[in-house]
């Protein structure tokens, strides 16, 4: 089998401003061989995306290397073409056009741009569309327009950046399940597909290989064969194993985190996502319903609340950082205060949660300390970015703090006014 | 049940705080200057003969002061007929259809044409006293201003949100409370926006606004505008200097106290914005907001602002029974009836007033010179675009290029003509060269930049991954301008063009007549034919030549401009 795309130990950072570098991938090996299908499994922002956009030459990595055909890559190459989220498709071209518009740069005859254009178009069912605007169609026909204009390409590569996820549920399963059964059937003219994504069943029912990426740096920590024939059936046991040992490989290394978040350092390790008090307050109820009494399969629940990897995750951190529920091998189990929680009124809540700040989440009680302390009760909100900025990235710092301040408003803690940039114990009346 | 301890913070509040200096020291040089000026404006109006403009720098202060105040003055104004004639036609139909067309019109006229119908009536209002002169020039600077404004806003209210408009209802706020906490903040960054392209407006027309002369009446008042007048009838270069440097004083704090706290207060008004866009960010309003002396100072009026959303208007149970005898459609036939009748005894009163002096000949040669002016806009713009559209493309897809091109053009934008006279008329006398081809790139001096700003606008609000995907298929070159660069400008581009045309006509009139000391360049066209008029009182042309102007105005913005625009809008509009 050959390899047609190799990248080693890429590492790609950018610059902040007023400090070192945020570094986004770090150590990244990947190898792609032709006539397979690789998955690129990580939450959004953990820079997978990015390594896309290295892979299609948007952007130079600065160490590493990235090599494609055995010639390392510097700039687009015409045999690899991608596939947008959004589409990016040209709203002032037509279908044709959008289509053509690739093989235009390549500089081919009239004649045979629009003999392939044609082909294309056929091949992935958009026949009759042809004079049609972008607008005029639905989110599944443009992202079929964008199958077809890197496809006229005859790339040897494809590269899929999250490419169902900005449609429906039946849309995206519509899609894909025709994309499979082309390249099952050899109608597709490319050698290979890289597909990044943060849907978990989505990564099992079209992938050979699934590479799991971490955040902060991002990299890939672990490769999940999947050995299954299509057509892959989702009710299929051995597809749920694959959806389930997923599952638990991406929370192992969450709990791994949470744990070293603990430390006795009231700065936090890691970014805090600011989830909502009533996500936490919906995925508590959630699991206090009667059918999982406080203890839930993750995919199960993901699938009951309706959200994806990437939003429940970070609802499920919270819940363990506050010690309200515990998250084990891809089990997400209530604790006692979780279901007393599930229990109370809301003010009992604001309590509970009051306590669970004050005891499990140092850099809140740290807030609460420092304002305990000043003679006015009041700091600027300088005071805290600025510890939290000499451990993670401006972003990260920024969230963290909105994440300790819409807590700590839900929980009386402490409040914030944003027109001043101030903490302060004041209860505005 | 309150989880707060009882901390009481209350005496803090009394304590100033250092925004406070900074607050009291701007306030303090306000009030200083404001009594400066208002002595002056009641002193009687031969004392601007005896105390002509002095290019003495030393003075520059003092008439950079008079200058922004009386733009200030008239950005309040501008923004009472922003609220009330905007609204007006909005809210009412049958209003809309008279005060729209009429908004289009009044954008039309050049300033001259204003001053001349006007300048009696404002003389009269403080008869003897140069107040009465204030008055005319800052009405003329509100003429620069006013009219996008208002367009802006009519804009705005049009497309409020209906769940906005609802919700506002449902909680039974009134209509005044609606304006105030809803249609307003919703319309406020795109009015701000035009706010400052008003004060531009009012820059470049800033010289025809404080120094002007009408048949035997002439005024000038002390300012920058007339500051730069003497400069050029004096040929003094020295003063020229002086003067940009004074201009650009003024503009950047304008820009530092005004627009930069307006822009990045008005960011929350943003119905689209996401968290984790860029804030705007202003010094000057973080001291507005932490100030004490300048919340003391704003309390009353926001408390009384408060309570005025809670007057209920009284419910009228006719309301909602409300029938009207006549049948809708007869209202409308009846609204129309009107206007056609009061449209055509304008235009009978017009060509009676023009007729009685003037012959066809007359119209005949307004009509030609129209069409020279016409000519300059449409090669000049054409122009403009060839040049600008490539820059503001290249421009707009580096943010770190933008930032720095941006503040510029915005300068340039507000660069009066009169300023670049001497540059103008030296070189056209030292070449020989004909006037009527050399006087007009003076017409799109300031009106360009509206090309560049909008594609600019418009090239930084391309997709990334449509950016990406041009790249990935490897579109370059030719191909990529033909089929992804100018077609996403398009709709920008277009609005741009619109602007700067219509901002050209207005333009003629300082631009078709150039002096620098003695030497006056004069070029066939209408903007001259206007100043002349106005110079010499001649109210019959002058009303012709403005009737002409705002024929060809309305008829190019209807018949090219407008369908463009929507052409523009339908197919290349990003979705």
């Amino acid at each position: 089998m050959d390899t047609l795309l190799q990248a080693t130990d890429v590492r790609r950072s950018f610059p902040r401003v007023g400090g070192e570098d945020l570094l986004v991938l770090d150590g990244v090996n990947l190898s792609l061989n032709e006539g397979e299908i690789v998955g690129l499994l990580g939450r959004s922002g953990s820079g997978k995306s990015t390594f896309l956009r290295l892979i299609a030459g948007l952007a130079q990595p600065q160490g590493g290397h990235l090599d494609y055909m055995g010639a390392p890559i510097n700039g687009p190459a015409s045999g690899i073409a991608m596939v947008f989220q959004s589409f990016a498709l040209f709203p002032w071209l037509t279908v044709l056009e959008n289509v053509q518009l690739g093989l235009e740069a390549l500089g081919l005859p009239d004649k045979k741009i629009r003999k392939r254009a044609l082909a294309a178009i056929d091949l992935i069912g958009l026949d009759g569309y042809e004079s049609a605007y972008p607008r005029e169609l639905s989110g599944g026909m443009r992202q079929r327009v964008g199958f077809a204009r890197a496809l006229v390409v005859h790339p040897n590569i494809l590269l899929m950046d999250e490419p169902f996820s900005a449609l429906d549920v039946l849309t995206a399963e519509n899609l894909r399940t025709d994309l499979i059964e082309l390249w099952q059937n050899k109608k597709l003219p490319i050698k290979s597909i890289l597909l990044v994504t943060h849907n978990i069943e989505e990564a099992v029912q079209m992938c050979d290989r699934a590479l799991l990426f971490s955040s902060n740096p991002g990299r890939v920590t672990t490769e999940i064969k999947i050995d299954l024939p299509h057509p892959r059936d989702r009710s299929d046991p051995r597809f749920e194993d694959y959806v389930d040992r997923i599952y638990v490989e991406m929370t192992a290394r969450k709990v791994e985190r949470q744990r070293t978040v603990q430390a006795i350092d009231v700065i936090p390790d890691a970014p805090i996502s600011p989830v909502s008090s009533n996500s936490i307050a919906g995925l508590i109820e959630a699991l206090a319903n009667p059918q999982y009494d406080g203890k839930a399969d993750l995919p199960d629940i993901a699938y009951d609340v309706q959200l994806e990897i990437d939003e429940l995750f970070p609802i499920a951190e919270a819940l363990q950082m506050l010690r309200l529920a515990d998250l084990e091998g891809g089990d997400l189990k209530l604790t006692h205060m979780g279901k007393r929680f599930a229990d109370a009124d809301t003010n009992e809540r604001k309590e509970i949660v009051n306590r669970a700040l004050m005891n499990n989440v140092p850099f809140a009680a740290h807030i609460r300390r420092v304002l305990d302390e000043r003679s006015n009760h009041t700091a600027p909100r300088r005071r805290f970015i600025d510890e939290l900025e000499d451990k993670m990235s401006e972003d990260a710092a920024d969230e963290t703090l909105r994440a300790m301040i819409s807590w700590a408003r839900f929980a009386e803690l402490f409040s914030y006014d944003d027109e001043s940039e101030t903490f302060s114990l004041e209860n505005p009346t | 049940m309150k989880l707060f301890p009882p901390v009481s913070i209350e005496t803090r509040r009394l304590l100033p705080r250092s925004w406070d200096l900074l607050a009291g020291i701007f306030v303090l040089g306000a009030i200083i200057f404001c009594a400066e000026a208002s002595r002056e404006v009641i002193q009687p109006l031969s004392s601007l003969a005896r105390h002509p403009v002095s290019l003495d720098p030393a003075n520059l202060p003092n008439y950079a002061f008079r200058t922004a105040l009386r733009m200030l003055v008239a950005l309040a104004f501008s923004l009472i007929f922003t609220f009330t004639y905007a609204t007006w036609a909005a809210k009412s139909k049958r209003a809309g259809m008279l005060l729209v067309p009429l908004l289009d019109i009044l954008q039309s006229i050049p300033i001259l044409g204003f001053l001349s119908v006007t300048l009696v009536f404002f003389l009269s209002l403080a008869p003897g006293r140069i107040l009465g002169a204030e008055f005319a020039a800052i009405f003329l600077i509100f003429t620069s201003q006013a009219w996008n404004m208002a367009f802006s806003f009519y804009q705005s209210l049009r497309t409020v949100p209906i769940e906005l408009d609802e919700a506002g209802r449902t909680f039974g706020m009134s209509g005044w409370s609606r304006f105030w906490q809803i249609e307003v903040p919703f319309g406020m960054p795109q009015l701000i926006w035009n706010m400052m392209m008003s004060m531009s407006g009012a820059w470049f027309m800033l010289v025809a606004s404080e120094a002007f002369t009408v048949g035997n009446t002439s005024i000038t008042l002390p300012g920058i505008g007339s500051y730069i007048a003497a400069a050029v009838q004096a040929k003094s270069l020295t003063a020229i200097f002086w003067a940009i440097g004074a201009m650009l004083v003024v503009i950047v704090i304008f820009d530092q106290l005004l627009f930069r706290p307006l822009v990045a207060w008005a960011d929350r008004f943003r119905i689209d914005a996401e968290p984790g866009d860029e804030e705007a960010e202003s010094w000057a309003l973080k001291m507005y907001r932490r100030s004490r002396l300048i919340d003391a100072i704003g309390t009353p009026f926001d408390i009384l602002m408060r309570r005025s959303y809670k007057i209920a208007p009284p419910k009228s149970k006719t309301q909602i029974v409300t029938k009207s005898i006549i049948p809708p459609w007869l209202a409308v036939g009846l609204w129309y009836a009107i206007l056609v009748v009061f449209g055509a005894y304008v235009v009978w009163r017009v060509t009676s007033f023009v007729g009685a002096a003037l012959g066809f000949s007359d119209v005949v040669g307004a009509f030609l010179r129209g069409m020279a002016t016409l000519t300059r806009v449409i090669v000049l713009i054409a122009l403009a675009s060839l040049i600008w559209v490539p820059v503001g493309i290249y421009v707009g897809l580096r943010p770190h290029l933008t930032r720095v091109v941006q503040p510029i053009a915005q300068f340039l934008a507000a660069f009066p003509a009169n300023l670049v006279f001497p540059v103008a008329v030296s070189l056209i006398l030292l070449w020989n060269a004909n006037p009527d081809i050399w006087l007009s790139p003076l017409m799109v001096l300031g009106t360009q930049w509206y090309i560049l700003f909008n594609v600019i606008a418009g090239a930084s609000a391309l997709p990334r991954e449509m950016r990406d995907a041009a790249a990935n298929f490897q579109v370059k070159g030719w191909l990529w301008w033909k089929k992804v660069g100018i077609p996403a400008v398009m709709p920008y581009y277009v609005t741009g063009a619109i602007t700067a045309s219509g901002g050209s006509w207005n333009a003629a009139i300082v631009a078709e007549v150039a002096s620098w000391g003695n030497r006056t360049l004069h070029a066939y066209g209408l903007g001259a034919y206007i100043f002349d008029a106005t110079v010499a009182g001649d109210f019959h042309r002058i009303v012709l030549g403005i009737f002409v102007m705002s024929f060809f105005v309305v008829v190019v913005n209807r018949l090219f401009w407008r369908p463009l625009y929507w052409y523009a809008e339908r197919k290349f509009k990003m979705t």
